[in-house]
């Protein structure tokens, strides 16, 4: 094994470029875990921890462009306002020793279908700023999961940032896990509410082969958001509403059976999160006209 | 690989490093300093908890040329850093351990005392950021350091003491 | 003899200086405390030797196969490789080793029997060598059909785990597959059922539950120029793992010297052998001090686990609440090699009853082989499932008299005098019903504690913590109770006992104990109590605590609630011992100065001879002068009997500990998830040695046995694989996992035991889990037969 330290972003494209099989490490929080335990013997290892633009984000008009290495302990303390379903996401992220590592770039590169952040990117909306010698690409998150653990990278590119939507309205992030912190998902959902365009969009997460969005559910959401005149009477969303794009949401799920969790659970409890979090977004939203608030109503911060 | 880096204010160096060995590794098996914990060597456990430029991580997820020219603090350290952070005064100071260290042995908070070590650092680094925490705010800056023997009881315990003694011994007027 | 250089770092002796304070029954702060938390400590993974190499075990991928050959060349030849051993490579015809019966292989012989047996070691300049050279090993494997249950391994033409056996129990079992079975019959139950107005019947399963220490397996093993072996190790019992080891490896017990060094917890995964045959075969072949530390991953395969446990129970009662009888069925699942299971059996058929009044029973309980992952010692000890299972039965039981759960259990609660299905009476206090008193007069937590002034929940305090999932929709309390009865040391008829040396000198101008047992001190505080007990034997501040190792007698194991029983017993003993040499002496050398050297009534305090009546005779400087005084011996407990094979009568426990425990959970009934608000505890000490250690024992068992009711198993499927070795998929609670453990220690002395303590560390781990149960049956109203409880039962999907 051999390890490769770039000072700078160029210098690790060009590494990259020359030994495809390196293996990027920045928090290592998942590259380390499968070497400590024999399950990964890369012929390079490349830290990415002296690419200082990695390690920083930009809050423009319409997106955050996020370093793929800010760890989420930044996101949580830093960036709640603009990102709060990514900054709720980040919270359930192993402990906190974890979260001073772990990055979104990290959960990508790894592409688990029980990834924290995706569900919350997904329900945002998110393009990967993909980098290679040879150019860049955006890659929208929705197309980024090609499998489990399995991204669409070449083999000689690295993901540079994250341009992730400021939120335009509440967003929510709900996991299930069988302990109280510290723990895998079993299954997860992410919902955005996006009042600028009169759309809600949903992510799950660890309930199919890979990370997806529940469109069926978000387009029969806005449909029945927008028949009731709901964004601007600012009424409560109908019982039978939610519970349709509860079921949708459990519809669109795809799960296994495996030892966290069998597969009819992870469709039920996918469901009773979306509603829920449908709930606590529409509340906010209600509560504040264009209900924004720091992390989405979790006093956790 | 070699690697050079500060551990608990010295420098120390470390030759023919395999590069998949971990902080913890070096830190173990190369520097002398085996007061990091090796419990689970994937961060489910939190026992190898170091300050690594000042913030807490598993030692064991870091991979040891990552470490390269940065500063890490360890258990084997803490009173000290705990001395030059808050003055031989100190608040709640006593002796030759910091005040978190002498409150996990006053309370009973160690038994096996393996994940001891990176309770402390943990703990220490919360009253360092919040120096009145609420019991809630103990267990979730802790929620990512396992202990099998103490039911967690006596280490809340144990914070609330340090972070008392903390505030006892804070001077009236900052 | 000893090495011309030793390792770096060993474990040391344990002082506390002059200001010491504390006897039996105060606090004192843990002798290793200091060390402990700077990280000084020497745990057996921290051992080091200048030019060591390094252990790794390769281990077989599959539950059954046929080894049909080896191949070691390409390993060998790996630079930086000093040796690769397998089974043809063991020194004796001692190939194997086994706590009761020999029945596990040091290193495969033409069958793995499960998922994860060590087939060969190898020993390398790094770990990275030595893994490397390991996966270069080239073993060719013939699976084979597993058995993996009761139907499977009793079946007819079921493949045996053992087909040579000539253990004790070979000739009593039903089929070579059952390791042991211990029925208990006594009145008549079929009788008794026709008085019954109820009857209840249940069928109840609990998952395999890991020790999940955090110090994992490891140690140093260093040849000697005498060509025996120091071995520095993490273990519950030396001389046991003496007597195991020194066979195998070809040496006398004398040549094969053990130190204890830290151990980073146990709970029973420490009982049995884990890496210290591997590592001194290693140490003596390449003349080099070998180190081997398990990971997380290899300690999974790396201990026996507590056995899973399917429970089949019937009940019945009158309309007033007297129960009529007990049937019971418990099968547990000992998987590849016996362990401890024939024990574990004697206990879950002669606790199964629980601490009740049946006089009519019937019982069976038997341990199977498979080929799924050996089980054996795990805290509570066959205990535990039963537990589970006739908790939950008194809870039915109640529901269907229509009485009050913690009414039901006061009306049949044993007492003093109570006799168990064995026939034993119960000779010492039982305060079965006075424990539930307790448990349920201790107030009640607050309601909804999510709930904040700003109105944003708090949602650390709610069922599915920081993931989020519930701001309070579909959350309900509920609150259970449960109740257990434990047997402390060691039972049916075995020798137990426990040796110590103490010895009594002035040290700069100060009278100092040294105490030397080989007592392993796992965490549980036992050196503390032994320096209390010294100071309150001999009148001395200062105690010095030697380093457990070989160089004295056998201290038992750390296990069975027994250490401050016996070898706290074994120290008071000897402490006595020393004080009569120190009179003696003094009535030698003062005997004429004082007409009270005659009386026999004199006492140690304080650092001097006084009489009964605190007149100062001499200090013991004066008294010891340059001459220390020096005892040792062993001390035993009652002797036990073992049970008859056919009736299960016997007097086969040495004492009983008792504890109670009410759980106030809250359950999001739409997720399954499980917020455990409090876990109270009431439990009888006898007397509390150090009521802050007992209590640490108590709130550290209490959460293990919480660990069981909601989260932890290994999961091992039909081709009997474990499918979830590591931290991340076998999860044990976290900080934010755990309540708030009100503790209320009764103590209410044993006469038979010294200082009338009761061993303490078992019984919290029993009832805490049922009465978690219990609570979220009443916050769902569903059934829940099994644990660990998944959220998929709670919802029933």
């Amino acid at each position: 094994m051999e390890f490769l330290r770039p000072a700078s972003w160029e210098e690790a494209l060009a590494a990259k470029a020359e030994h495809p099989s390196a293996v990027p490490i920045a928090g290592g929080t998942d590259v380390m875990v499968e070497i400590n335990f024999d399950h990964r013997r890369p012929t390079h290892l490349m830290d990415l921890n002296r690419v200082h633009e990695l390690h920083e984000w930009e809050i423009g008009d319409e997106t955050v462009r996020l370093g793929a290495s800010v760890p989420y302990s930044k996101i949580i303390d830093e960036l709640a306002h603009e990102l709060p379903g990514l900054a709720l996401a980040s919270h359930t992220v192993g402990s906190p020793q974890i979260r001073n590592r772990g990055s979104v770039g990290g959960n990508l590169g790894a592409a688990s279908p029980a990834g924290d952040s995706h569900p919350a990117l997904l329900a945002a909306g998110a393009e990967v700023e993909a980098e290679s010698v040879r150019g860049t690409r955006f890659i929208p998150v929705e197309d980024f999961y090609t499998g489990v653990k399995r991204n669409a990278l070449a083999e000689d590119e690295l993901i540079k940032r994250v341009h992730i939507k400021k939120a335009d309205g509440p967003q929510q992030f709900s996991k299930v896990g069988t302990r109280n912190a510290m723990v895998i998902a079993v299954c997860a959902f992410g919902i955005a509410l996006h009042p600028e365009t009169r759309t809600v969009r949903a992510g799950i997460g660890s309930a199919a082969p890979t990370p997806l969005r529940a469109r069926t559910a978000e387009d029969f959401l806005g449909a029945a958001l927008e028949e009731g005149g709901l964004w601007d009477s600012g009424r409560t969303i109908p019982p039978s509403v939610a519970r349709e794009f509860a079921e949708l949401c459990s519809g669109a799920c795809n799960p296994i059976d495996d030892v966290r969790g069998s597969a009819a659970y992870r469709r039920r409890a996918v469901g009773v999160m979306a509603r829920r979090t449908l709930g606590w977004v529409w509340e906010s939203y209600r509560a504040t006209g264009n209900g924004r608030t720091t992390e989405g109503g979790a006093q956790c911060a | 690989m070699r690697v050079t880096f500060t551990v608990n204010g010295r420098r120390h160096e470390a030759d023919d490093v395999w590069e998949g060995e971990s902080l913890l590794y070096v830190l173990r098996e190369r520097m002398g300093l085996p007061g990091s914990k090796n419990a689970c060597e994937q961060g489910e456990c939190g026992s190898c908890t170091v300050r690594l430029d000042g913030e807490p991580v598993c030692a064991c997820l870091v991979a040891a040329g990552q470490v390269e020219g940065r500063e890490v603090v360890t258990v084997e350290g803490l009173a000290e850093y705990a001395r030059e952070r808050d003055g031989s005064e100190g608040r709640g100071s006593t002796g030759d351990l910091a005040p978190v260290q002498q409150a996990f042995i006053d309370a009973g908070a160690v038994q096996c005392g393996f994940c001891t070590p990176g309770l402390l650092v943990a703990a220490d680094e919360l009253i360092e950021r919040n120096p009145q925490p609420t019991d809630a705010d103990i267990r979730e800056a802790l929620s990512g350091n396992l202990c099998r023997c103490t039911g967690y009881e006596k280490i809340m315990d144990a914070v609330r003491l340090a972070a008392a003694r903390a505030d006892d011994s804070a001077p009236e007027v900052v | 003899m000893a090495p011309t250089t030793g390792p770096g770092r060993t474990p040391t002796q344990l002082d506390q200086g002059a200001d010491t304070k504390g006897g039996v029954g105060e606090s004192p702060l843990r002798p290793d405390g200091t060390l402990k938390v700077t990280g000084e400590f020497a745990y057996s993974s921290d051992m080091w030797h200048e030019d060591m190499l390094w252990g790794c075990t390769l281990r077989s991928p599959h539950a059954h196969a046929e080894i049909v050959s080896v191949d070691i060349s390409e390993a060998l030849e790996q630079p930086g490789v000093h040796a690769v051993l397998t089974y043809d490579d063991l020194p004796t015809e001692m190939k194997n080793y086994g706590l009761e019966i020999k029945d596990t292989p040091v290193l495969a012989h033409g069958r793995v029997r499960h998922h994860g047996e060590p087939v060969a070691l190898v020993a390398a300049d790094h770990p990275e060598t030595a893994r490397r050279a390991a996966a270069k090993i080239k073993v060719d494997y013939r699976e084979l059909p597993v058995v993996h249950d009761e139907e499977s391994a009793l079946a007819k033409d079921a493949p045996l785990l053992h087909p040579d056996r000539d253990d004790d129990h070979a000739r009593h079992v039903p089929h070579p597959n059952v390791v042991h079975r211990q029925p208990i019959v006594r009145g008549d139950a079929g009788a008794a059922a026709r008085r019954a107005d109820v009857i209840v019947t249940g069928e109840y399963e609990v998952g395999m539950q890991d020790q999940a220490f955090l110090g994992p397996e490891s140690g140093l093993a260093v040849p000697a120029e005498d060509g025996g072996v120091d071995l520095y190790i993490a273990t519950q019992w030396l001389h046991s793992d003496l007597r195991q080891i020194a066979p195998v490896l070809g040496l006398p017990e004398e040549k094969v010297r053990m130190t204890l060094s830290g151990v980073g917890g146990a709970f029973g995964g420490r009982e049995d052998l884990s890496m210290q045959i591997h590592a001194c075969l290693l140490a003596l072949v390449t003349g080099k001090p070998v180190k081997i530390v398990y990971n997380r991953f290899e300690s999974f395969f790396g201990h026996v686990h507590r056995h899973p446990a399917k429970l089949w129970y019937e009940h019945g009662a009158t309309r007033d609440g007297k129960i009529t009888h007990m049937k019971c069925r418990i099968v547990l699942d000992g998987g590849a090699y016996a362990s401890a299971s024939p024990a574990v059996v004697g206990n879950a058929a002669s606790l199964s009853v629980g601490p009740y009044v049946v006089d009519d029973v019937e019982i069976e309980a038997l341990a199977l082989y498979t080929n799924n992952p050996p089980c054996g010692a795990m805290r509570g000890f066959g205990a535990v499932q039963a537990c589970f299972a006739y908790e939950a039965q008194m809870d039915k039981l109640a529901a269907e008299l229509g009485m009050d759960p913690v009414e039901l259990r006061r009306r049949n609660a044993m007492s003093q005098g109570t006799l168990l299905p064995t026939g034993q009476a119960v000779d010492s206090p039982a305060p079965v019903a006075e424990l539930l008193r307790r448990v349920k007069a201790m107030p009640l937590p607050l309601e909804a504690q999510w709930e904040t002034v700003g109105g944003e929940p708090d949602v650390r305090a709610l069922p599915g913590g920081l993931s989020n999932t519930t701001h309070g929709e579909g959350v309900v309390r509920g609150v259970g109770y449960a109740v257990g009865i434990k047997n402390v040391g060691f039972s049916e008829g075995f020798d137990d006992y426990s040796t110590a040396r103490v010895r009594l000198e002035v040290v700069g101008g100060e009278p100092v104990a040294m105490v030397h047992t080989a007592m392993a001190e796992v965490g549980q505080g036992g050196i503390t109590v032994h320096a209390q007990i010294a100071r309150t034997e001999l009148g001395v501040a200062q105690v010095t605590i030697h380093p457990a190792d070989t160089q004295v007698g056998s201290a038992g194991s750390t296990s069975a609630s027994r250490q401050t029983y016996v070898t706290g017993g074994a120290v008071q003993h000897v402490c006595r011992l020393v004080r009569e040499q120190v009179l003696e002496r003094g009535r030698e050398r003062f005997g004429t100065y004082h007409p009270a050297w005659a009386s026999a009534e004199l006492l140690l305090e304080g650092g001097k001879v006084v009489t009964d009546g605190g007149e100062v005779l001499a200090s013991l400087v004066d008294v010891l002068g340059d001459e220390p005084v020096e005892a040792e011996d062993e001390w035993r407990h009652r002797p036990t009997e073992a049970f008859d094979l056919k009736t299960g009568q016997g007097f086969g426990h040495v004492q009983y500990s008792f504890a109670a425990h009410r759980a106030v959970v809250e359950v999001d009934t739409e997720l399954g998830l499980v917020k455990v608000v409090e876990l109270a505890c009431a439990q009888d000490v006898g007397k509390a040695m150090n009521p802050q250690a007992v209590e640490g024992q108590i709130q550290g068992g209490t959460v293990q046995g919480l660990g069981l009711a909601v989260m932890e198993e290994i999961v091992v499927d039909a081709r009997a694989k474990v499918r979830n070795p590591s931290f991340t998929d076998y999860l044990i609670p976290t900080i934010l996992d755990t309540p708030t453990i009100p503790v209320d220690v009764l103590e209410l002395a044993d006469e038979h035991a010294p200082y009338g303590l009761r061993g303490a560390g078992e019984a919290p781990t029993l009832s805490s889990t049922p009465a978690v149960l219990a609570a979220v049956r009443a916050a769902t109203g569903r059934a829940l037969p099994r644990v660990p409880v998944r959220p998929e039962h709670i919802v029933e999907v």
